[in-house]
């Protein structure tokens, strides 16, 4: 068998492949909280509790209303983003003209207040999400097995990460939102209704977080403290692609994936702390990150 | 008649300023009055462990009200005391307490001299999440390192003789000697936010630009400012693991980091009080809350308290004081 | 003052106590109380396990005892030790100090366990252990003061192991988190393994806690072992065990064994995703008569089904309201001497007695997990397929590194 660096190819190439899919995911939730710290300058720390929210309104929309799998994907990010309207339209809104550390404090606790409603209404233990019938079994790619949901994961993720990147970089809906956090007066003055579009702008960053929430539900057990986690990690991520850009943090999210699968094949006991590591290199070397500009 | 009140207005501002250091040495005395007698009223034990982390509050509080650095891994500083502490201590029965958290507090501030240089020249939220990093580079340190026990965590440190004297093991004689650590700590925050070292740091803090072209090495001035603050929170760590006889991951974890941002903002960031009150409510509260059936709450209630701070009174319970006492009596 | 008092009363009775030793054990119970503390995680990642049910299971043994012993009414408190070795051994000290509490139950955390265990030691007060996995609460930190009720890692790791590599199960391949605990389960395996015939062909060390299994699994998928053992705990083994059912591990011919793995964690992953796991437990609600009727009592005030470690709870604080009563006093060393005089055979422990090191032995059962079509409820999960005798169950003492036991 071929080895690489001392691994089977076949091993090698099948930890690349998981990798990237754990790539796409972070891609996914980092590119959340770069739209809203790069649009809003809201450091939004209780993102990890919103896409926590999502695997739990999948898991409680099924077993209550019967909603699957599917309908899920849509109806969730919509609920949970107009969740976030409200949180921004009456809370953040307040202290928007203060500095962004305070938003990030505010987050924190609303964090605090989920997981900890959470916990207390259904425990930590946490539930299964069964998979959608579609998407059960697996691909033989040759190297290995790749469950069919892991490949539909990644797909998603990707998609929506570079629909976000056209719809923010491309359109004209875009071009009102980087205009209106760049100039707000002159914008309000040529008639756009400024604050409604940052409710939107959070609302559709929180819609984000669900809508990978739903994505991970039937990957991992639903629980009250699986963003809490989660959040750091992919904080790290949107630091090192530089606060704020929308492509540094998609194509950090699937680097950083690759990177950290790797590490659980040569040094698997850093595989965690690898991702800080790397972060405080990076701004070292570029302290607006690799995609920021600097400030 | 300029003249006059030229020579007057000096006079008038140094006898203001007289009254003003007489106020507030007598409300020192009574501070330090209350803190003698406090074991007989409270229990001794609950009132050292609001000791410790007030002294941690303000250590932190140094940093981010007179600095204007927001860390968001200062728990590593803690921990760091805190293990070093205990491992000397279990590991060399002859050693003292003091020096056990001499060498503590020593550990804490070589890691605050690394951790600063690496962080310093960043900004806001870059630097909090590179001091997170940091912090996090320690939390995976303490998991591996053979001598923290990992998640059992480092028991058994002894509390032993002070000096080689006086026995610790009554709480009374310990709180008294936590009791002297904490002035000390808080004596030397005082003596640095009121020196012109600290006049320097709160001119960083309003208009880092024009410190710059004032002529002053702005990070070297908060490098000090970081080193400081990271010694005091290993001195607390230290006298915490001496106190309670271990040390444990508790202290180096993210949450900790939270837990000390909320004192602080809870008391009032920037006040010099503000710290030890957020740090006594806060404890308190968890103290309370674990024991009474809204326990599983508690986590929602910090969160709430965070929540409203940041929304309504950003300036803390010993700002907001504060400004009414500005407000009606003067 | 009142302490002072107390102390020189305690000191009055002791040397009484010495005096008339000869004659009737006519000591007291302090304060008149017997004051009972539940320490355990209420809100954090053990809350199933233990939590708020343990409370509910320790108030029922009380409600049961009757509510007094002798007279002396018995007081509970309780507190959440948020899974922090010094909020618990602080909150224990309170007890202490502040409120003269005779004896602290629940437990689960390890690091709160032998933190608080310390405290207690110090004090003379007596702990009983429920929750903690650790097999070194003890060995090397054990004290006169507590006593471990329930399981721990020894005989999970020994019972599942043997049992799997007896079935034919030879090679493994060992997923261990990475840190204190899940070096010794990893320590424990391999040796029982290897004693048995086995071989470990490979294994990871995982860091703490981990989400994402994927890349470990496959790991083990390429390493050719039958059995891919799970050397850790929690939310890990939940991840571990989902991660391994999308990737198909049991199709492609490789078995799981969970060293430890519990109730809730099957119930929150489901049959689909556990079917055929074995395990080693200390008791399952459904074995067997006795168990049935308490644990229906149990979810009627619960609503969910009964953990081991929540029936150990019960079934501890009983065997210590017992004692109490026979011996006649809540000092720590005369109950201590009492609960180990009497063997313990109640819904929860059979052939049960509590050695010097402070482990109650009691048998163990080797359960494996239902298949979906196999279960009929939501709570019938396991089978229990045979007995592991507590004398062969449990770290003999000729092994034992604890100070009370002289080797």
């Amino acid at each position: 068998m071929t080895m690489i660096f001392g691994v089977p190819m076949a091993v090698f190439m099948g930890q690349l492949t998981l990798g990237l899919v754990n790539g796409a995911f972070y891609a996914l939730l980092s590119l959340g909280l770069a739209v809203i710290f790069g649009l809003l300058k809201i450091v939004n720390f209780a993102h990890g509790a919103q896409y926590m929210l999502g695997a739990f309104a999948a898991l409680l929309g099924f077993r209550y209303l019967g909603i699957n799998y599917w309908l899920a994907l849509i109806l969730v990010p919509l609920v949970i983003g107009g969740l976030g309207m409200l949180l921004e339209r009456f809370l953040l809104r307040r202290i928007a003209h203060l500095d962004h550390l305070y938003g990030l404090l505010l987050t924190f606790g609303l964090a605090l207040i989920f997981e900890g409603t959470l916990v207390n209404l259904f425990g930590v233990s946490g539930a299964r999400y069964a998979t959608p019938e579609i998407l059960q079994g697996g691909l033989n790619l040759g190297f290995m097995f790749l469950p069919t949901y892991r490949a539909w994961v990644l797909v998603a993720a990707l998609a929506m990460c570079l629909f976000t990147w056209f719809m923010i970089e491309r359109t004209r809906l875009g071009a009102y939102l980087r205009a209106g956090t760049e100039n707000s007066q002159l914008m309000q003055a040529f008639g756009v209704n400024v604050p409604l579009l940052i409710t939107l702008t959070y609302g559709f960053g929180v819609g984000l977080a669900a809508f990978a929430g739903v994505l991970a539900a039937p990957l991992y057990p639903v629980s009250p403290t699986m963003g809490s986690s989660l959040l750091i990690v992919v904080f790290a991520v949107v630091v090192i692609g530089g606060m704020g850009s929308i492509l540094g943090a998609i194509l950090t999210g699937l680097g950083m994936g690759i990177i950290e699968g790797l590490t659980k094949v040569y040094y698997p006991e850093a595989a965690n702390t690898v991702i800080f590591l790397v972060m405080i290199l990076v701004l070292m070397l570029r302290p607006a990150g690799l995609f920021g500009k600097e400030a | 008649m300029p003249a006059s009140t030229v020579l007057k207005a000096p006079t008038a501002v140094a006898q203001r300023q007289r009254r003003a250091n007489l106020r507030r040495n007598a409300f020192y005395i009574a501070l330090v009055g209350v803190g003698l007698v406090a074991p007989f009223i409270a229990y001794p034990v609950f009132l050292m462990k609001i000791l410790c982390f007030a002294l941690f509050a303000c250590a932190f509080n140094l940093l981010l009200g007179y600095a204007g650095l927001l860390s968001f891994g200062h728990a590593a500083f803690l921990a760091t005391g805190g293990y070093a502490t205990g491992y000397l201590l279990a590991s060399y029965p002859g050693l003292t307490p003091e020096l056990g958290i001499l060498a503590g507090t020593l550990m804490a501030t070589l890691l605050g001299v690394l951790f600063g240089v690496l962080s310093i020249r960043r900004q806001g939220i870059y630097f909090a999440m590179v001091t997170l990093a940091l912090a996090q580079l320690m939390f995976f340190v303490f998991i591996q390192a053979p001598f923290t026990g990992g998640e059992d965590g480092l028991h058994g440190v002894p509390r032993g003789e002070l000096f080689g004297v006086i026995s610790l093991r009554s709480n009374l004689a310990m709180y008294y000697f936590v009791f002297a650590i904490f002035l000390l700590g808080y004596a030397l925050i005082q003596r640095t936010v009121h020196s012109p070292f600290g006049q320097v740091l709160k001119a960083i803090r309003e208009n880092e630009p024009r410190a710059i072209s004032l002529g002053y090495n702005v990070d070297a001035y908060k490098l000090v400012a970081f080193v400081i603050s990271a010694g005091l929170a290993g001195l607390a760590g230290s006298t915490k693991t001496v106190v309670f006889q271990l040390a444990s991951l508790t202290d180096a974890h993210w949450h900790m980091s939270g837990e000390v941002i909320l004192m602080t903002l809870l008391g009032g960031v920037g006040t010099l009080l503000g710290p030890l009150m957020g740090a006594g409510l806060v404890v308190s509260l968890q103290h309370l809350l674990a024991q009474s059936p809204l326990g599983n709450w508690v986590s929602v209630i910090l969160g709430a308290i965070f929540v409203v701070c940041v929304l309504s009174f950003r300036s803390g319970i010993i700002g907001e004081l504060g400004a009414i006492y500005r407000k009606n009596f003067k | 003052m009142t302490l002072i008092k107390k102390r020189l009363a305690a000191s009055i009775a002791m040397a009484a106590a010495t005096a008339v030793v000869a004659t009737t054990a006519q000591a007291e119970i302090s304060d008149d109380e017997v004051r009972i503390g539940y320490l355990a995680d209420m809100s954090g990642t053990y809350r199933d396990l233990a939590g708020p049910g343990g409370l509910t299971a320790l108030e029922m043994a009380v409600a049961d005892f009757g509510g007094s012993v002798n007279g002396a009414p018995i007081v509970v408190f309780s507190a959440d030790d948020r899974n922090s070795a010094d909020v618990g051994a602080n909150t224990v000290r309170e007890w202490i100090d502040q409120r003269n509490v005779d004896m602290v139950a629940g437990l689960v955390a390890s690091s709160v366990t032998i933190a608080v265990t310390k405290v207690l030691a110090e004090n003379n007060r007596l702990g009983l252990v429920s929750g903690s996995a650790a097999s070194s609460v003890t060995n090397e930190h054990c004290t006169p003061n507590h006593i471990h009720w329930v399981y721990d890692t020894y005989p999970l790791a020994n019972g599942t192991a043997k049992a799997v590599v007896e079935q034919g199960g030879d090679t493994w391949f060992l997923l261990t988190a990475d840190y204190a605990f899940g070096h010794a389960l990893e320590a424990d395996v391999t040796s029982v393994v290897e004693a048995n015939g086995g071989e470990i062909v490979g294994g990871v060390r995982h860091p703490f806690p981990t989400s994402d299994f994927s890349s470990y699994i496959l790991q083990a998928q390429g390493s050719g072992a039958k059995i891919v053992g799970l050397a850790n705990a929690g939310a890990d083994t939940v991840n571990a065990i989902t991660t391994a059912s999308q990737f198909g591990i049991t199709q492609s011919g490789q078995q799981l064994a969970g060293l430890l793995i519990f109730l809730n964690d099957v119930h929150a992953l489901g049959l689909e995703a556990t079917q055929n796991l074995l395990l080693t437990t200390g008791w399952y609600w459904d074995m067997d008569e006795q168990s049935r009727e308490w644990a229906q009592r149990y979810f009627d005030e619960v609503g969910r089904m009964p953990t081991m470690v929540q029936a150990g709870i019960y079934s501890s604080t009983m065997h210590y309201l017992k004692a109490v009563e026979a011996a006649g006093t809540d000092e720590a060393q005369a109950v201590r001497e009492q609960m180990a005089s009497e063997p313990i055979n109640d819904f929860f422990a059979r052939n049960g007695r509590i050695r010097e090191d402070g482990r109650m032995v009691h048998d163990m059962y080797l359960a494996q997990v239902k298949t979906p079509e196999a279960s009929t409820g939501e709570w019938d999960l396991y089978e229990i397929l045979s007995t592991i005798p507590a004398e062969e169950a449990y770290r003999p003492l000729s092994e034992s590194q604890c100070s009370l036991v002289q080797n």
